[in-house]
């Protein structure tokens, strides 16, 4: 039994959430709390990303020397000087390299670990682990090791190479033409595990009737993979395309402890574009230049984004 | 018929071992470097440099690790990585549910618009933000050097704002009906019901967000120029350059930086997968 006073708030209440659900001052009030709400994201969002991505374009129509406090206005000149700086095209290309190089082994491993790992087999989250395990290692910590294991004298990846292959030592961190393979072999390492758990999530997303129709049909495993597995993985591929692309452009910090002080390897065989950012930017201290580089990284991000986003329209097969 | 049979099993049993082979052998190359690194710690230095290598240390030796503590602060450097860490993160899930709050249930004035630039940083690539960063940290709030420069400019994420969003979606309204009748506030109703109901997400974004803090570089790297601020990575990568080829000292702080992370992986490795699985599925 309910007291009778109880009965009158409740209706009173549910009438007054009535009005405030469409009056014109229950809009107002929301936005109002709304805005409390969104507050310290504007602001730390406003200071930190809406404001300096303005500002990165003012910066890099400025010259911040010989007076780094008083910058003056040089309007096109940083990018001038960037465009003919001989090395900026080298680190492009070098970066170019690594991406290509990187990239596409990370997804095609990637693809081929997942489909082994979902097969029935015993131990799978074990394997998921230890493919895994180098992408959450920190990058810092990661690089030392290969940093070691890249020794000419006693690292142990000559050994191996030595002993397998009988390939003579290398001297991996100083000779130019294996400076950007290190960096490569690296970064396959430590991003091929990302794309195993994407792929693995993807594929156990396909809906087995999909198989068991085709094999009632008669298609054999290469066909099977051909005609469903990979069209309908296609999204997945899209995504992890423009990720890993995206990812492997600003790669830096392997660089970065591979050969210290962002000097960009041997002959600068590993200057990549953010190491020369960071050169320009943090080693000169041309901060209107730095921005420069920054700001054409960011259209070179853009335009990949753009151009993915088309393609995918004609290769991307959505279920 | 029946030897058919029998063929067809000894066929899938060698297709299966083909199978396990691949991965263990694929499973020893990611491995590897983990255990070569350990192993190197634990070595003196004679047993380091020698060619064929010697695959374990013939005793534990610990004077590598007490060698990389002395030579630079790593206490300092570690306080500072769980400080910053932690700092951040808690911060940052707590301006991150009242804002993904707002996104999710609220109805006002710019919401469309705020949600589209709010999407359109996710285009902006960090990098480009440094230089115009550094300025106004260096010049304008002269931060350089402090722990707000390492902590505020990421208290809010614009991932885990849609992550969150995404679960408080799923929350249905009759819910909100209910509890104000019973007469509960917004913002009580949000931390009583909303969040709880979405523990999975915050803890998503929350691990994301540690684990990205710890293992931050360029940016720590670029704002501290003391080794009173810097973090593990900073400190590692310093460490590193002036260590040279010292291979043992350099292991043993390289295990030593892992450790924690490698801690809180082993321990959340569930959430963590289906967080990033979730998230890059989404996307």
């Amino acid at each position: 039994m309910e007291p009778r006073g109880w009965r009158v708030s409740f209706r009173e209440r549910l009438n007054l959430s009535w009005q405030e659900r469409y009056g014109r001052g229950r809009f107002w009030r929301e936005t109002l709390y709304a805005y409390i709400y969104l507050l310290p994201a504007l602001v730390i969002l406003g200071t930190f990303t809406f404001y300096p991505f303005f500002k990165a374009f003012w910066i890099s129509a400025h010259r911040y020397y010989p007076d780094l406090l008083h910058p003056s206005y040089v309007g096109w000149d940083n990018y001038l000087t960037v465009f003919k700086d001989e090395l900026f095209w080298r680190s492009l290309w070098h970066t170019v390299a690594y991406v290509l190089g990187s990239v596409i082994p990370q997804l095609t491993l990637g693809l081929f670990i997942a489909l082994l790992l979902n097969s029935r087999i015993r131990a799978k989250s074990f394997f998921r682990t230890a493919y895994f395990l180098p992408y959450v290692t920190p990058s810092i910590a990661a690089s030392m090791v290969f940093l070691w294991l890249y020794d000419r004298d006693y690292g142990l990846l000559n050994y191996i190479l030595n002993k397998l292959f009988h390939v003579n030592f290398i001297d991996w961190l100083n000779n130019p033409s294996f400076a950007l393979p290190a960096v490569i072999i690296l970064g396959i390492w430590k991003y091929t595990g990302f794309n195993v758990v994407i792929y693995l999530a993807g594929l156990q997303g396909i809906d087995r009737t999909y198989y068991e129709a085709a094999e009632v049909d008669g298609a054999n495993a290469w066909a099977r993979f051909r005609y469903i597995t990979l069209p309908l993985l296609s999204p997945t591929t899209f995504f992890l395309f423009i990720i890993s692309i995206i990812g492997a452009f600003k790669v830096f910090n392997e660089i970065y402890v591979l050969w210290p002080g962002a000097t960009g390897g041997p002959l600068n065989a590993a200057m990549t574009i953010m190491i020369y950012f960071y050169h320009k930017a943090f080693g000169e201290y041309h901060l209107g230049e730095g921005a420069a580089v920054a700001n054409i990284l960011f259209v070179i991000i853009f335009v990949i984004t753009l151009i993915q986003m088309r393609l995918s329209r004609r290769w991307v097969f959505y279920q | 018929m029946k030897k058919e049979g029998k063929v067809y099993i000894l066929q899938r049993r060698a297709y299966l071992l083909g199978i396990y082979v691949l991965l263990i052998l694929g499973t020893i190359v990611m491995i590897f470097p983990f255990f070569w690194m350990i192993s190197t710690a634990f070595k003196p230095a004679n047993e380091i440099q020698l060619m064929p290598p010697k695959w374990l240390p013939s005793r534990f030796y610990w004077q590598n690790f007490a060698d990389a503590w002395n030579a630079a602060p790593f206490g300092r450097y570690f306080f500072n990585s769980f400080f910053v860490a932690t700092v951040t993160t808690i911060g940052e899930v707590f301006f991150t549910i009242l804002a993904a709050y707002a996104f999710a249930k609220m109805d006002f004035l710019g919401k469309n618009v705020l949600f589209i630039a709010f999407l359109g940083t996710m285009m902006i690539p960090g990098e480009m933000l440094l230089v115009p960063n550094y300025l106004t940290i260096a010049r304008t709030l002269h931060w350089l050097d402090t722990y707000y420069a390492l902590i505020v400019p990421w208290l809010v994420s614009v991932f885990g704002i849609f992550l969150l969003r995404q679960f408080f979606l799923t929350i249905p309204d009759e819910l909100w009906d209910a509890a104000r009748i019973d007469g509960c506030g917004r913002f009580r109703y949000l931390w009583t019901v909303m969040v709880p109901l979405s523990r999975p997400g915050i803890a998503t974004v929350a691990l994301f967000k540690f684990i990205g803090s710890w293992n931050a570089f360029l940016w720590v790297l670029i704002m501290t120029n003391s080794d009173r601020m810097r973090t593990v990575p900073v400190g590692l990568a310093i460490f590193r350059a002036e260590a040279g080829t010292e291979y043992g000292p350099l292991m043993a702080a390289s295990t030593m930086a892992m450790l924690p992370i490698l801690l809180l992986f082993f321990f959340t490795q569930k959430q963590f997968i289906q967080g990033i699985t979730r998230s890059g599925l989404k996307s």
